[in-house]
């Protein structure tokens, strides 16, 4: 079935929207092959507006990896504003890809990188206007394969309706193993259709098929039970780990956009994985083990990527980069390559200490010092005890102090509200804190002039963290917390007026919660609310918390199951958990424990630097941690 | 606190070059922003020597003549471009069209002549091309008749401080139906969208560069009002050229001044 462009209905439409280059394709760095000599299509979707969604690693690497074959071929799509929706609808043009405006229906697969639940919605409109059925039961061999990544695909289980398969893990080798897969059934002829390929995906142990797991649930509306309803499909799927990063240096040839996106930037990943332990972070809990991107690759990747794509700022990302074994000659090294060259030189500082404002400032040598941000999580230090973010005041007060003197003017201070066990006195430090901040800077500096922004986000508790057990805090319990540091923190005139406040209201979050906790009877709702109009729910102008509130009433069984069950609730150890049958490595008896000593305010320290404490990732995995150092050191260059 | 000084040291400008290049195709959908960015990304990926100007944020110097506006193509876009190193124009409109993305065109590039003023003072008008799939010449040239008649046609356009009346009248210099679509180097090089075997008039008009400027869009807003003409589906339209506008009425190269009496693409 040869695939037609939509191009021709497409451009007439494009006067009539916003911002239409989005729409257009043609960034430097995309590939468009010849359709007719690729063995298995992959449409790639980042299930947010393409500003978002065109900076996004995890697709631009398997766009890479993928094109990289000479019979696979990769397209990108991403969710359309409602102003292009309604034109599609109106004049029947499908969800299209960027590279040749291709149908997403003709491809092979579609995959969906989830980085937030809150795209859920999205991928509902996108299946919908490529013509796929949304329930995953009523496709046809004529449909692709939906398949989802990223890590919201950890707990799928809310769109496991609409899913086909989904991955966990690391996606570089998956990817193509996958592909290697979709070709072999392909080339055999496509034994036993649709569900042929499946099982054959289902039986390698790391792909789950919703559809092969049968759920059964107890009286009171808890799970009872997951169960495999086929031979040879296994109980628990497992997580796919890329061990040496130094042998996968992507993005190697940066997609750089011609419309504006969030991130501008040539982003190289310096490690992967984090053993911090913040038992709030899922991120750091499912990327275990840490995998270091040598110094050498790390340089090698940074020049390269700022040759193909001409951009003029770096970042070099991580769950926590000031904690690379070489990020000290990693810095150095960078500036020195780029002192003269209009070439800035990031590093998302997050991490509390005056080490990481050295750094900061190696990095920003010759340029301009605008803000750092540091994030203490939370606002006491029996609640820093609890999520395991170990940050004393001092700590923080010493950094400040010293990003305050090394020419910065204005730093901002991360926490979240809402967390297990806070107290409004908690969420109250948060201003004392800030206050202490800057009479610290002005005395420091003699200056009036320091300023900083407290930022504070929801916390909303994750699968396959200590805090999946947790009953999260009720919407209205933050937005009274919220309130209340507002006013601690306008409390004092003069300091106040020096610091900044930026915060979410509890509502958003509560949604991110009943997405992510959630079983498969969340699917109704998600297909309700999205028939109620729900898109971009990760955009406060398009969210609406009411339409939600009233899908999930409609939606949910009558049994007790409800928004609140399903967020506010707290889980005991005997529940089953609607992810317990995929494995992200964490043994459960580890976080079951590391949730009673997060009530009991006992800290876990990091097992780079202290024994193994047996989280039973690395066993379970076959992985370890890789660190340096290496000994080794960048070589001059001469850049452009 | 230690007030830190911006850092000094950028090189001067010892060359300046004035560059023509062309919006083609889908990318006439970026906008001015779009092909600044991708321009200052493609300079650095040609190696072309631009100077930076001084300051904690150095920006590449470079100033644009009049921009076309988003959704609108165009054969004559021009820049000028300062380098702190000597370039041939030639090679600079190799390396930098390599860069460039398919569409975005570079075209011509002279050395400033010194002394000659600047380029933007030089544009006095615009040629344009508009196709309107869905209308019959006939229409058109109806409407043309009825625009050209009358002394004054008022507009709305929506502008980011709100909307604001603008006459379109006086900065037509000229308005005419024109044949059918040629296949040269302007022509777009997809088919006219959507409408199959449905007539598509072509109106080609010559606009003086005024203040607030009037675009294709305030022409075809005219049309509308000062006979009523109703596109069926949106207008494609190109600039053709923009320059000095000469006493015969011509657009005239507005790099002639700068090649010193040479011919054109030496």
């Amino acid at each position: 079935m040869a695939a037609e462009t939509v191009w021709p209905r497409l451009e007439p439409l494009l006067p009539q929207v916003s911002k239409p280059i989005q729409y257009v394709g043609g960034e430097l760095g995309a590939q468009v092959k010849d359709w007719d000599a690729a063995a298995v299509r992959w449409a790639l979707m980042y299930p947010d507006a393409y500003e978002v969604g065109l900076p996004n690693q995890g697709v631009q690497i398997l766009y890479e990896v993928l094109n990289e074959l000479p019979d696979v071929l990769a397209e990108r799509t991403y969710a359309v504003w409602p102003d292009l929706e309604a034109l599609l609808r109106a004049h029947r043009v499908p969800q299209f890809t960027l590279e040749s405006h291709r149908p997403v229906g003709d491809f092979d697969l579609l995959g969906v990188s989830f980085a937030t639940e809150l795209g859920y919605t999205n991928l509902l409109t996108a299946l919908d206007l490529a013509g796929i059925p949304l329930p995953a039961v009523d496709r046809t061999d004529q449909h692709p394969i939906v398949i989802a990544g990223g890590h919201a695909a950890f707990n799928p289980e809310p769109i496991a309706e609409f899913l086909d398969a989904a991955v966990l893990g690391d996606g570089e080798e998956a990817v193509l193993e996958v592909t290697g897969i979709v070709r072999d059934w392909k080339a055999a002829g496509r034994p036993e259709g649709r569900d042929g390929l499946l099982l054959r995906l289902a039986r390698t142990g790391w792909v789950y098929v919703p559809r092969f797991y049968h759920v059964d649930y107890l009286p009171d509306g808890r799970i009872r039970r997951v169960v495999p309803n086929r031979p040879g499909v296994p109980f628990r799927v497992t997580k796919r780990t890329t061990m040496d990063l130094d042998q996968w240096p992507y993005p190697k040839r940066p997609l750089v956009p011609l419309a504006e996106t969030v991130h501008e930037r040539y982003a190289v990943e310096i490690f992967r994985g984090c053993t911090r332990g913040c038992r709030f972070c899922q991120a750091g809990m499912i990327t275990r083990p840490v995998r270091e991107r040598s110094i050498t690759t790390v340089g090698q990747m940074v020049a390269d990527g700022l040759a193909a794509s001409g951009f003029s700022e770096v970042g070099l990302l991580s769950l926590s980069s000031a904690d690379h074994s070489e990020i000290g000659d990693l810095c150095s090294g960078l500036a020195d390559r780029y002192e003269s060259s209009n070439v800035s030189l990031s590093l998302p500082s997050t991490r509390v200490d005056a080490f990481n404002v050295e750094l900061a400032r190696e990095l920003s040598r010759g340029g301009r010092r605008t803000g750092l941000t540091f994030a203490p999580e939370g606002g006491s230090e029996r609640i820093r005890r609890v999520i395991n973010k170990m940050v004393t005041e001092e700590d923080l007060i010493r950094t400040v102090v010293t990003a305050y003197t090394g020419g910065w003017r204005h730093v901002k201070l991360y926490f979240m509200c809402g967390l297990p066990t806070e107290t409004d006195h908690d969420v109250l430090q948060i201003a004392r804190l800030a206050h202490q901040v800057i009479e610290a800077g002005r005395a420091a500096t003699g200056s009036r002039d320091v300023r900083c922004t407290v930022s504070i986000g929801g916390f909303v508790p994750k699968p396959h963290t200590p805090f999946q057990w947790a009953g999260q805090c009720p919407a209205e319990l933050v937005d009274h917390r919220l309130k209340l540091l507002k006013q601690a923190i306008n409390a004092d005139r003069s300091l106040g007026k020096a610091i900044g406040y930026r915060y979410h209201d509890g509502q958003p979050s509560l949604i991110e919660g009943l997405l992510s906790r959630g079983d498969r009877r969340v699917g109704a709702v998600i297909r309700r609310v999205w028939e109620a109009g729900a898109r971009f729910d990760g955009w406060g102008e398009h969210f609406s918390y009411r339409r939600w509130v009233e899908a999930a009433a409609a939606a949910l069984p009558a049994a007790g199951v409800d928004l609140a069950w399903f967020t506010t609730r707290e889980r005991d150890r005997s529940e089953v958990l609607p992810w317990d049958h995929l494995d992200s490595g964490l043994d459960q008896q580890w976080l079951w424990q590391d949730w009673q000593d997060a009530l009991a305010g006992v800290e876990q320290d990091d097992c780079r630097w202290t024994p193994c404490f047996d989280c039973g990732v690395c066993p379970g995995m076959d992985t370890e941690i890789q660190t340096g150092p290496t000994g080794r050191r960048l070589l001059p260059l001469t850049p452009v | 606190m230690s007030r830190r000084q911006p850092p000094g040291g950028q090189a001067p400008v010892v060359q300046r070059v004035r560059v023509r290049y062309a919006k083609r195709g889908p990318l006439r959908f970026t906008s001015h922003r779009d092909v600044a960015r991708a321009l200052e990304r493609a300079l650095r990926r040609a190696r072309v020597p631009v100077a930076y100007s001084q300051g904690f944020t150095p920006h590449p110097r470079i100033s644009y003549a009049s921009a076309a506006p988003t959704g609108v193509a165009s054969e004559a876009e021009y820049l000028e471009l300062g380098l702190q190193a000597p370039m041939p124009p030639a090679m600079l409109v190799g390396a930098l069209d390599a860069a460039l993305s398919p569409g975005l065109d570079v075209l011509d590039a002279v050395t400033a002549a010194p002394g000659s003023g600047s380029l933007a003072d030089r544009m006095e008008a615009s040629r344009w091309r508009i196709e309107l799939p869905g209308v019959e010449p006939a229409e058109l040239r109806r409407a043309v008749a009825a625009f050209t008649a009358i002394d004054q046609v008022l507009v709305e356009r929506l502008t980011k401080q709100g909307r604001r009346t603008l006459d379109t009248r006086p900065a037509v210099y000229e308005l005419r139906v024109a044949g059918p679509v040629e296949g040269g180097a302007g022509a777009a090089r997809t088919a006219p969208s959507g409408v199959t075997d449905a007539p598509c008039a072509i109106l080609e008009c010559v606009v003086r560069q005024v203040t607030p400027s009037v675009r294709p869009d305030d022409v075809l807003s005219g049309l509308r009002v000062a006979a009523g003409l109703e596109p069926p589906v949106p207008a494609r339209a190109t600039r053709l050229a923009q320059g000095p506008l000469s006493a015969q009425g011509e657009i005239v190269d507005p790099l002639e001044a700068d090649r010193g009496g040479m011919p054109a693409g030496e």
